[in-house]
Order: C-alpha cells, then sequence, then structure tokens
C-alpha cells in the first residue's frame, strides 16, 4: 500500500468525526486532528480502532497518544505496516 | 435573567409552547394528528420477534426515523445514538423549533441558563447493551468497545445528548419510574418552572426499540400473544380479548415555559398544565411491584384535581394509563371514584396505546402531546379495538369512542400513567384561550 493510499484512508477514516468539513477538505499531513478538524477527544479512541480494523494492526495506547495529525496517523501506520 | 425573575413564586402559570413526537403511527405534529384522528394503527408484525420465539411478535416501532436523524445531526453524533436517542433529540428538536426557537449554532458560544430538560426513559438503551457491550465484554474485547458505550447505556444519556444540541444550562435530567416516567417528567418540569427555577423546560420521555427491552416483558406474560396474525388488532384496550399489552417505542417532548416568558416573547400558547400529582401506593391495600394500589391511584387523581384548584366534573376528557390487560377495569373504577363521576355524567375516555402499543417510558409523553393536539383542534381520537367493550366497563361504554368524537366544547383533558414501582402520575391540561 501506497503513503498516499493509507492517507487518503486515514482521511475517510477520521471523516464521520469530523465537526470542520472546511478544514477537511484542506487537509495535509500537518492538520490536527483535534484543533483543526475539531474532532472531539474523546473519539480519538474510536478513530484509532478503526486504523486497526481496517489496516489489520494493533495500536498500543502509547503510540496512539503520540498521534496529532494526520500525518503522524499516516506515519504510524506505515511503521507498523513495515 | 436577573435574581428577582427567578424568586420562588408558587403562583406562576406554566404553559404548553412547543411539542415534538416520534410514534409508531406518525413522527411530526400533523402526521401524529392525522393518525390520531383516523385511528390509525402503527403496530406491525416484526419477524425478528418470530425468529427468536417471542410469544408476542408485533410491537410499535416509528418509521422513517433513519431519514430525520441522517437530516438532523451530524455524523459524529449518530455515532452515538442508539434508538432512544435518536426518538428523544427528534422529539426535543421539534418540541424547540415548534415553540419557536431557532437551533442553535455549535460554535456560539451562548448559554440559555434559564432553559432545561428533564427527559427520562423506563429502560433505557438495552440496544446497545445488547447488541454490543454484553458480547464484547463477554468475548474479552472490552478494549474494543470504543467512546460511545457510556453514553449511550447512561440514565441520562438522551437528556445530556439533547443539552449539547440545543445549549441548555438550567437543570438537566432524566427521571425514571418505569411506565409513569413521561407523565412524571412533565410534572417535574412543570413544578421547576411554577417554583421559579427555570422559564423553559423540555420535558418527556423516549425509549428505544429493542428486543432486549421488550423480551423481559414478553417472559413475564404481560404481552399480547393472541393477535400476532393482526397486528393493527392487537392492541385492544378496554376490550374484551384484551390480552396483554403490545409493546411499543417512540417519544414524546413538550417545551413547557412560564406564562411570562411566553406572553413575553408573543409565543403561541397551546395549553396550560393546570395542575398535577405524583405518588406511590407502598405496594400495599393490592399494589405490588406490578400492580397498583388502588387508594394511591385515586388519591394521585384527586391530587391533581385539587391542586388544579377545578372541579372535577370541569373534566372534558380522560387520557388513560388503559394497556389492554386484567388492570383496565381497575382503573375505569379508580378513575370514577377519583373523579367522582358515575358512569351516567362519565367523561369521554380514551387510550392512545390502542394505536402505538405501550411505549413504557414514553408513554405519558406521546399520550400527553396527543393531549394537546386534541385539545388545539377540539376532537377525541378513538380507542381502537375495543368494539367488543369488556364485560366490566360495559357501563361506560358511551363514553369510548369507537371512531373520531369532534368536542367543540372540549376545554380541559387530564391524562394518568401507572409504572412498575405502584408509582403514578396524573396532569391536567386546559385548552389556551386568548
Amino acid at each position: 500500500m501506497t503513503r498516499d493510499e493509507i492517507f487518503a484512508k486515514v482521511v475517510e477514516i477520521v471523516k464521520p468525526f469530523v465537526k470542520n468539513e472546511d478544514a477537511l477538505a484542506a487537509v495535509t499531513d500537518d492538520t490536527n486532528i483535534l484543533e483543526d478538524l475539531k474532532v472531539n477527544s474523546a473519539r480519538l479512541v474510536d478513530i484509532i480502532l478503526n486504523f486497526e480494523d481496517e489496516f489489520d494492526i494493533e495500536v498500543e495506547d502509547e503510540d496512539a497518544d503520540a498521534v496529532n495529525t494526520v500525518g503522524d496517523a499516516v506515519a504510524l501506520i506505515l511503521e507498523k505496516l513495515s | 435573567m436577573s435574581a428577582d425573575a427567578m424568586t420562588n413564586n408558587s403562583d406562576r402559570r406554566v404553559v404548553i409552547t412547543g411539542m415534538g413526537v416520534v410514534a409508531p403511527n406518525g413522527c411530526g405534529l400533523e402526521s401524529y394528528t392525522r393518525a390520531l384522528r383516523g385511528g390509525v394503527s402503527g403496530i406491525r408484525h416484526h419477524p425478528i420477534l418470530e425468529e427468536l420465539k417471542f410469544g408476542c411478535t408485533v410491537g410499535g416501532i416509528p418509521e422513517g426515523v433513519d431519514e430525520i436523524s441522517e437530516a438532523y445531526f451530524r455524523s459524529d453524533e449518530l455515532l452515538a445514538m442508539n434508538s432512544s436517542h435518536r426518538f428523544g433529540c427528534i422529539a426535543a428538536v421539534d418540541a424547540w423549533t415548534d415553540a419557536g426557537f431557532e437551533r442553535p449554532d455549535p460554535d456560539d458560544d451562548e448559554v440559555y441558563w434559564e432553559a432545561g430538560a428533564v427527559l427520562g426513559t423506563g429502560i433505557g438503551g438495552l440496544d446497545t447493551a445488547g447488541e454490543k457491550l454484553v458480547p464484547f465484554v463477554d468475548a474479552g474485547r472490552a478494549r474494543r468497545l470504543g467512546s460511545t458505550i457510556v453514553e449511550q447505556v447512561m440514565g441520562s444519556g438522551v437528556s445530556a445528548r439533547v443539552a449539547g444540541l440545543l445549549s441548555l444550562g438550567n437543570q438537566v435530567t432524566a427521571n425514571s419510574s418505569a411506565c409513569s416516567t413521561g407523565t412524571e417528567a412533565i410534572i417535574e418540569g412543570y413544578q421547576r418552572i411554577q417554583a421559579g427555577l427555570a422559564e423553559r423546560m423540555l420535558c418527556g420521555g423516549t425509549e428505544g426499540s429493542s428486543r432486549y427491552t421488550w423480551a423481559g416483558f414478553d417472559g413475564m406474560r404481560v404481552l399480547c400473544r393472541t393477535h400476532n396474525d393482526e397486528p393493527e388488532k392487537a392492541s385492544r384496550p378496554m376490550s374484551a380479548a384484551a390480552g396483554g399489552f403490545v409493546p411499543g417505542s417512540g417519544a414524546g417532548v413538550l417545551h413547557l415555559e412560564s406564562l411570562e416568558s411566553a406572553q413575553g416573547r408573543g409565543a403561541r400558547i397551546y395549553a396550560e398544565i393546570l395542575g398535577g400529582a405524583i405518588n406511590c401506593g407502598g405496594h400495599r391495600g393490592g399494589g405490588s411491584m406490578t400492580a397498583p394500589n388502588p387508594e394511591s391511584v385515586q388519591r394521585c387523581i384527586r391530587e391533581a384535581v385539587d391542586r388544579a384548584a377545578i372541579d372535577s366534573n370541569e373534566i372534558d376528557a380522560i387520557s388513560g394509563h388503559l394497556t389492554a390487560t386484567g388492570a383496565d377495569p381497575k382503573e375505569m373504577s379508580s378513575w370514577a371514584k377519583g373523579l367522582e363521576r358515575s358512569p351516567e355524567n362519565f367523561p369521554v375516555i380514551t387510550s392512545t396505546k390502542s394505536m402505538i402499543g405501550h411505549a413504557l417510558g414514553a408513554a405519558g409523553a406521546l399520550e400527553s402531546v396527543a393531549c394537546v393536539l386534541m385539545l388545539r383542534d377540539r376532537f377525541v381520537h378513538p380507542s381502537i379495538n375495543c368494539e367488543d367493550v369488556h364485560p366490566e366497563i360495559e357501563a361506560y361504554g358511551a363514553s369510548i369512542p369507537h371512531v373520531v368524537r369532534e368536542m367543540p366544547e372540549l376545554n380541559t383533558m387530564i391524562k394518568a400513567g401507572f409504572g412498575f414501582g405502584d408509582v403514578n402520575a396524573c396532569a391536567i391540561f386546559r385548552r389556551w384561550a386568548d
């Protein structure tokens, strides 16, 4: 799976939780999931679970805590897949 | 609001200025009104219940709710809203906008400190518990439950969600008193406004559509098992062939408001709440976990009339609890004694459950919305499926409408709800005359 494909899937997974649609339309690696996309912080748990299911990986709590931006999520998934 | 305006004043009058309804026979006030007038049943056969070998395979489930939900709520909200949340939140938002208020912008930090909610439920989010919580936990997958379980199974889940949707800043809570929940919520909100502690309260109840909620009642053999082939005829309050209630679901919410607030903003007023009473029979004198103490029912009715400061002869129509169990004849007798009315001068009496089934914690709210619509349009809806009036009720036969009864003089209705635990709630509504 290419980095671009992973990026697209991450955006798709985050999408239902996003409250700021404009920020999602302009999403980049640097887009902050909580601050820019206005995702409720409690819902990060659900997003991580969906990453695990979609990519068949396991994400430890410490790894999950380090995900702030969309780019962080993509990098984490790439690392787990390699 | 100034502190002066919130001081205790028991003479404050409380009116109904908005309503929302999600019922098995109609979502939205006009659709519900049409169904009530026409005696339209919302009871259907549900194959899943047959597959699971329920004794009663019919029930009342509101239709078209997912489409409304998608139009009303954001995707992130919907991920944490089971059926009782969807019903309750749609009804609450509708009551709010029906009262003339805009839905607040989520980015606007203004909070309505004078507005609160009492939105109860009888059983709560058992669909979430049954479909996700229990299977996940038992399979050792608790860590994979995600973040949306607690808010869907906690008793106050719906009122909490509504607070966020409408930026409520007064008391926001959920009551639970079995099948009297919806009526009790209205009285709780009425008392809070009357006491000067709030100006506006969204009050009512919601109950989800879940086989897990209905199974316990099926196991008790209190659900109708005789009309699975004729769903629309299954809910038969006051009928000689009544053999148990039909489970229902949905939500009703009323926007209660102090008369000063309503008049101050020129609001349309449907009706006034003249009085209400809440009590319990102590599981004595024939009362138990599952049966009402007749004395407590009669006291509750009398107390509501006393608090309304009216003569019981002013009551034009009764919206009974009337579920289609063996309790119906006893309830008739309690109405007669509580209101001191004989069969000859008995008010018109009807059961909304004949069309929507018994929506448990939402029943009193759905039926109170029906009362206010009947007062607005001056009719009493038919109590369907009791052409064969129960022999012990026959004397009151003339008071039971089998088709819609137009009542140009309809002004005052009384509504009661009784619940497991021997609990009772009774409210009196009067049509608003400008």
